[in-house]
Order: C-alpha cells, then sequence, then structure tokens
C-alpha cells in the first residue's frame, strides 16, 4: 500500500512537471517550489552528518564526556573548534558592520581549494593529456587526432593574429571543434531522450501497469 | 585588516595546499588531513549560509504578502520536514526511512523529469543550431545526426557503417577537439588558481572595502 501511495506520489509530481510543456501553470510550480525547500533540506541533512558532525561535533562533544578520541586526524580536540568558528564567521554577512569578518573564513576556503585543485588539474588535464597524444605518426588516425589537437590550441591561441601556419591551424582546429561539438550534442540529446523514456516507463510501468 | 588578512589566509591556505603533494612526510600529511576537514565543513557552513538565505527570502515573500506566496510556504514546509526527518529519524539514509522515501519519491522524480524535459526543447534549439548555412554549421549537423543514429538500433537498420562511424567520429576527431578543450581548461584553471593564491584576482572578496 505505501509503495502504491510513493509511486502514485511520484507520478503526480512527474505530471506536474510536464505540464510546463503546455505553459506555465501552478501544478508546475508547486513542483518546482516543492523541489527546491526538499532538495535543500535534504542537502543540509547530508553536509552535517558528513561533515560538521564528524569534524566539529562530534570531536568536542567527545572531550567534554572525558573520552579519548580526538576527531580526525592527529590533531588536538581544540582543532575541531576551528572549522565551526570559521564557518559561525560566514554568517557575519548578515551584520553589514562586521560583514567584512566573513572574508577570513572565505579566505581559507578559496584558497586552500584553489592549491588543492593545482597539481590535481596540472597531471590529470596538462601533462597526462599531452602525453596521451604523444603518438607515432604512422597512421593516419594518429595523425588526424596529433593535427587535430594542435588545430584546436592554435584556434584558441589569441596572443598572434590568426594568419599564415597559424591561421591555417585554426581553421583546422575549427573543423575538429565543430565536430567534437556536434558529437557532444548528439550524446547530450540522447541522454536526455533516455530520461524521457525512463520517465514515461515510469509513468506506464510502475504506476499504470499497462506496459 | 579588512583585506590583508583575507588575501594572507588566502595565500597560506592555497600554497600549503599546493606544496603538500610534494612533501610525504607524516606531518604534513596528517596537516593536510586536518585541513581538508576544515574545508569540508566550511563548505557545509556556507550551504547552510545559503539555506538561511533562502528561508529568508522566502519569510520576506510571505510577510509582504506577495502573489506567489502560497509557493513561498511549499518550498519552507518542504524544507523543514526534511530537515525534521533526517535529524529525528536516527537512520535516515536507511532503506525505507521517510527522509530515503521522500527522496527517492519526490526529489528524484521532479529533478529526473526536469531534466528530461531538455529533451523536447533540444529540438527547437537543434532547429536553429542545424541549419546548415555555413561548412562549420554543416559539420556540427552531420557529425550529431551521425551520433545520434549509431546510439539507437535504427542507425545500424538504415546503414550498417553509421554505428562504426559514430565509434570514430567519438575516438578521433571528438578526441583531439576534447583534448584540445581539455588542455586549456587545465591550463585556465591552473592560471585563475595561481591569481587567487597570489592575490591578483580578487573578486572573491566582494566590492566593497
Amino acid at each position: 500500500m505505501g509503495t502504491i501511495i510513493w509511486t502514485t506520489i511520484g507520478a503526480i509530481l512527474t505530471l506536474s512537471v510536464y505540464s510546463f510543456l503546455y505553459k506555465d501553470n501552478p501544478f508546475y510550480k508547486f513542483a518546482e517550489h516543492l523541489v527546491v525547500g526538499i532538495s535543500a533540506g535534504y542537502y543540509l541533512v547530508i553536509y552535517y552528518y558528513n561533515f560538521i558532525d564528524p569534524n566539529v561535533v562530534t570531536p568536542v562533544f567527545q572531550l567534554r564526556l572525558g573520552d579519548q578520541a580526538i576527531g580526525f586526524g592527529s590533531g588536538a580536540w581544540w582543532l575541531a573548534l576551528i572549522p565551526g568558528l570559521l564557518g559561525l564567521l560566514l554568517y557575519t554577512r548578515f551584520f553589514p558592520k562586521v560583514a567584512w569578518v566573513a572574508r577570513w573564513s572565505l579566505g581559507i576556503y578559496v584558497g586552500g581549494y584553489a592549491g588543492l585543485g593545482l597539481s590535481p588539474v596540472m597531471q590529470a588535464r596538462v601533462i597526462e593529456q599531452i602525453g596521451a597524444n604523444a603518438l607515432p605518426l604512422t597512421s593516419v588516425t594518429n595523425v588526424l587526432i596529433v593535427v587535430g589537437l594542435l588545430g584546436t590550441l592554435a584556434y584558441f591561441f589569441f596572443s598572434m593574429k590568426h594568419k599564415g601556419i597559424l591561421g591555417v591551424f585554426a581553421r583546422t582546429g575549427i573543423v575538429f571543434l565543430m565536430v567534437g561539438f556536434g558529437a557532444s550534442f548528439g550524446y547530450t540529446v540522447m541522454s536526455r531522450i533516455s530520461l524521457l523514456i525512463g520517465r514515461v516507463s515510469f509513468l506506464l510501468h510502475d504506476w499504470l501497469h499497462l506496459v | 585588516m579588512r583585506r590583508q588578512i583575507p588575501l594572507a589566509l588566502c595565500f597560506i591556505a592555497g600554497l600549503f595546499m599546493a606544496v603538500q603533494y610534494f612533501i610525504p612526510h607524516p606531518t604534513v600529511q596528517d596537516t593536510y588531513e586536518i585541513v581538508l576537514g576544515w574545508l569540508q565543513t566550511l563548505l557545509a557552513f556556507a550551504f547552510l549560509l545559503g539555506t538561511v538565505s533562502l528561508i529568508r527570502m522566502h519569510f520576506h515573500k510571505i510577510r509582504n504578502r506577495a502573489d506567489d506566496r502560497a509557493f513561498s510556504w511549499v518550498t519552507l514546509l518542504g524544507l523543514v520536514s526534511m530537515i525534521g526527518l533526517g535529524f529525528l529519524h536516527p537512520q535516515h539514509q536507511l532503506p525505507g526511512s521517510p527522509f530515503n522515501l521522500m527522496f527517492l519519491n519526490v526529489q528524484v522524480p521532479i529533478e529526473a523529469t526536469m531534466f528530461s524535459l531538455l529533451a523536447f526543447y533540444i529540438a527547437s534549439a537543434a532547429f536553429r543550431a542545424f541549419r546548415a548555412r555555413t561548412l562549420e554549421a554543416t559539420l556540427l549537423l552531420v557529425a550529431a545526426c551521425i551520433v545520434m543514429l549509431g546510439r539507437v538500433p535504427i542507425g545500424d537498420l538504415i546503414h550498417e557503417s553509421i554505428p562504426a562511424a559514430t565509434q570514430w567520429i567519438l575516438n578521433v576527431p571528438n578526441l583531439a577537439a576534447k583534448r584540445g578543450v581539455m588542455i586549456g581548461v587545465g591550463l585556465g584553471m591552473m592560471a585563475t588558481s595561481l591569481k587567487i593564491i597570489l592575490g591578483i584576482e580578487r573578486a572573491w572578496m566582494g566590492g566593497s572595502d
């Protein structure tokens, strides 16, 4: 019985969203506003249990109870207070006179993630890709891949005018880029159609048991 | 105080997170784990800040008796119900818990349906994009058609070489273009990260003093 009720709720919400195909209407707005609230609440609970609880709440409360557990890493218990205090500093944004204090937390957050991403980006997006493209020019396929990459890079090189050999490479790059964009577009269309089939299957099979 | 301290904190945090990859000493790696925990916690607090702003915005609408205030109640009700179910039910992530059921039967169907709506709108986008007026647009059109046909059974029925052509497009020209874009994006991300760490890029601090 419970399954039928939940499936019906899912089906009604699915139809509410599809009603937007006719025009914007209260049913669509209801589903739209509901998903905003539900997903905000969902991620809030998930983030609390995954990050705030293990990194701040549990270590501090364990110490208060005399437990020896320290929490994360090998730092002392008071280290657990630091992210909590930094997090609370973010809320100074609601008080215009001291709103600038929130920048301290933002500075650590933005700088930390900027630094954290440097090496992986260099490794995965630059070095690995260049290494994978260092192909022996022994087949047409390999030549096309190497020329395509050089052409694409030449197209995005704006420090010189696209004239002469650079212009030739840039024009070749456009050809490869357009084929690549076309392939991506085709893939995106197919993924959306696949989702559409999934929703129609949910309505006709899981809800109405017609197919 | 208002600008120098945040910039210094940004520099120190960025420099430490960047160089820790190259120092496998246990002290540095333990410190890295601690700082990573801080960053994740800050992410959670930032999300909570966004949720507080959402609540304030909808309360503002309700207080001002806006025309669509009934939908603000829907958002707040959804938010409060998920938070309540998540915190009151100790095993909230187990299959069959009310929190999990709400996620699977409300959030997932709405999100999946919203994404599938694009299948209809992408058709009109395709009409505009696929008008083969230039060589580039023709290439885009041909590549997209071949890839779409090659991923469904009817493509093989139309011509047996269409699936192979799809695979070739994906493995050769598409790969070359994607690699070029990926390298460009990677270099751009590195440059932006360095600018943030070194204090050249300061947009994250906001416009006021």
